[in-house]
């Protein structure tokens, strides 16, 4: 209960006070709209935001899905082929050090679908979470157990199947928990980088909009439903994790 | 062939690691079939690396093992660790099922014996328990039984009560004899400890360190399975005396 409670009234308490500041000092709408402005705003334009945050979770969720089936493919075969993972791991660490907004112009330039340059630049950042968490899981087993599975003849089917796979699961999970926001910070990025107008165009592109436009209740409207995102896949991941550690991994064990 | 006529034996054998480090020295010895055999000696002589070359986990440098796992297949030889070292995320149930999954048998088929062997071990009601609600005891006890339900010819147990209270220690020791003693299979037990050795084993090598080496044999010829009482006799208190002098010498 406490876990609830003190949060929430946590946020509820910073917002009285941006309320009452906003109304107290005057400060006009286009420079700090109060939230209540925010709130407003978020329900008038609802139908033109909810496309393009569906536009937006669209990207994001797939980057992430993606990046799940390489990171996994990729730790998979590195932890196979030892020599895979020495001659690929740098630019692996070069495409994860580079700013995705630095290199996002040229997957503009390069890729025709503007969605599909989204997709790319969003699974960039997001795969590598994924890949050295995998990577270190698949590499944490047991050695007693490793050695169990030796002396009972396992087959490599078997000893991933019952021993790798089981111990790189958490591993995996902090690495999706932390590639789910990056997924979305790439995605948004790469629209921002792209300042594509249009149909089919996401949050970013109503933020570009609005501030070209100076409306700042609409920036903020827009803001909020990518903080909402945000918040709702971290508490996915989380409820992933607990569903599948179960009872038995000392992290889903308070 | 008969279950408890396959070799059990080093002969000559020599281990050196690729560091230079040599564990082991010309080492020979044999297992006869049912015989309980611990290998005494202090923190790093290699003791260990004679239950690895016997389980097949480890090849030697020079010299020739013989091993169950050789002549009659896996699941010959059953392996115990300092640690229980069960699967985590797996009931008690399913940690005992492992080896007998391993050889693609399914749950249903594997159920009666599963059952069978945590009863024997006292676990019939924690078959849905995760290690991790377990006691120290607990798991060994599940590890013991995952270890003797493919009815092995040779058990090899690496310190395995070493880290748990002296109470359950001694209760374990004594049930592992009257197990030993139902099924008359081979077990070699390494411990570091005299009172350990002394009160489980038909015979006691002696090992010293660096490199090594099997220095001396002891044989106990008291009658087997023995019961709690005996470490009060002046037999075992004679043979705890002279071990501790045999390891003294080796150390």
């Amino acid at each position: 209960m406490k876990r609830v409670l003190l949060p929430t009234l946590t946020m509820l308490l910073l917002l009285a006070c941006w309320e009452l500041g906003v109304r107290w000092a005057q400060i006009p709408a286009y420079t700090l709209p109060a939230p209540s402005v925010v709130a407003q705003t978020l329900w008038l334009q609802l139908p033109s935001l909810t496309l393009s945050w569906w536009f937006t979770l669209k990207v994001t969720l797939s980057a992430l899905a993606l990046a799940c089936a390489g990171g996994v493919a990729i730790a998979a075969a590195f932890a196979l082929l030892p020599a895979l993972e020495v001659a690929l791991l740098p630019v692996a660490v070069i495409l994860q050090v580079t700013p995705v907004v630095a290199i996002a112009p040229l997957i503009l330039i390069y890729i025709d679908s503007t969605t599909a340059a989204l997709l790319l630049c969003a699974w960039i950042v997001a795969f590598f979470p994924i890949l050295s968490n995998t990577l270190l899981g698949l590499r944490a087993a047991d050695p007693n157990l490793r050695d169990l599975f030796r002396l009972y003849r396992a087959t490599p089917w078997q000893r991933l199947r019952w021993l790798l796979t089981p111990t790189a699961l958490p591993y995996f999970l902090g690495g999706l928990q932390i590639s789910a926001g990056l997924s979305l910070i790439g995605a948004v990025t790469a629209e921002m980088v792209a300042g594509a107008a249009g149909r089919e165009t996401g949050l970013a592109s109503r933020i570009l909009e609005a501030s070209f436009r100076t409306e700042t209740p609409k920036m903020f409207a827009a803001l909020t439903l990518l903080v909402l995102t945000g918040v709702l896949l971290f508490v996915g991941c989380n409820a992933l994790s607990r569903g599948l550690l179960g009872r038995w991994h000392p992290s889903s064990r308070t | 062939m008969d279950a408890a006529s396959y070799p059990i034996a080093l002969e000559q054998v020599t281990r050196r690691f690729d560091s230079g480090l040599v564990a082991l020295q010309a080492a020979s010895l044999t297992i006869a079939p049912g015989e309980f055999v611990s290998i005494l000696g202090p923190s790093g002589c290699g003791k260990s690396t004679v239950l690895r070359l016997l389980a097949g986990l480890d090849q030697p440098s020079a010299g020739r093992v013989m091993t169950p796992a050789q002549s009659a297949g896996d699941a010959a030889t059953a392996f115990v660790f300092q640690d229980a070292t069960l699967m985590p995320w797996a009931s008690v149930f399913d940690n005992v099922w492992l080896p007998l999954r391993l050889r693609g048998i399914g749950r249903k088929t594997a159920a009666p014996a599963i059952e069978a062997m945590l009863a024997t071990v006292g676990l019939a009601d924690f078959s849905q328990a995760l290690p991790a609600e377990l006691s120290g005891g607990m798991r060994m006890r599940t590890s013991i039984a995952r270890a003797l339900v493919t009815r092995p010819q040779l058990l090899l147990l690496d310190e395995p009560f070493a880290a748990l209270d002296e109470i359950t220690r001694t209760r374990l020791g004594a049930d592992l004899l009257h197990w030993w003693g139902q099924r008359r299979l081979s077990v070699v037990f390494v411990t570091h400890s005299v009172y350990e050795a002394a009160f489980l084993s038909q015979r006691v090598l002696v090992m010293s360190a660096r490199p090594g080496r099997i220095v001396q044999q002891i044989s106990i010829d008291e009658p087997l399975p023995r019961d709690p009482a005996f470490r009060l006799t002046p037999a075992y208190q004679a043979i705890c005396r002279e071990l501790s002098l045999a390891l003294e010498q080796a150390s």
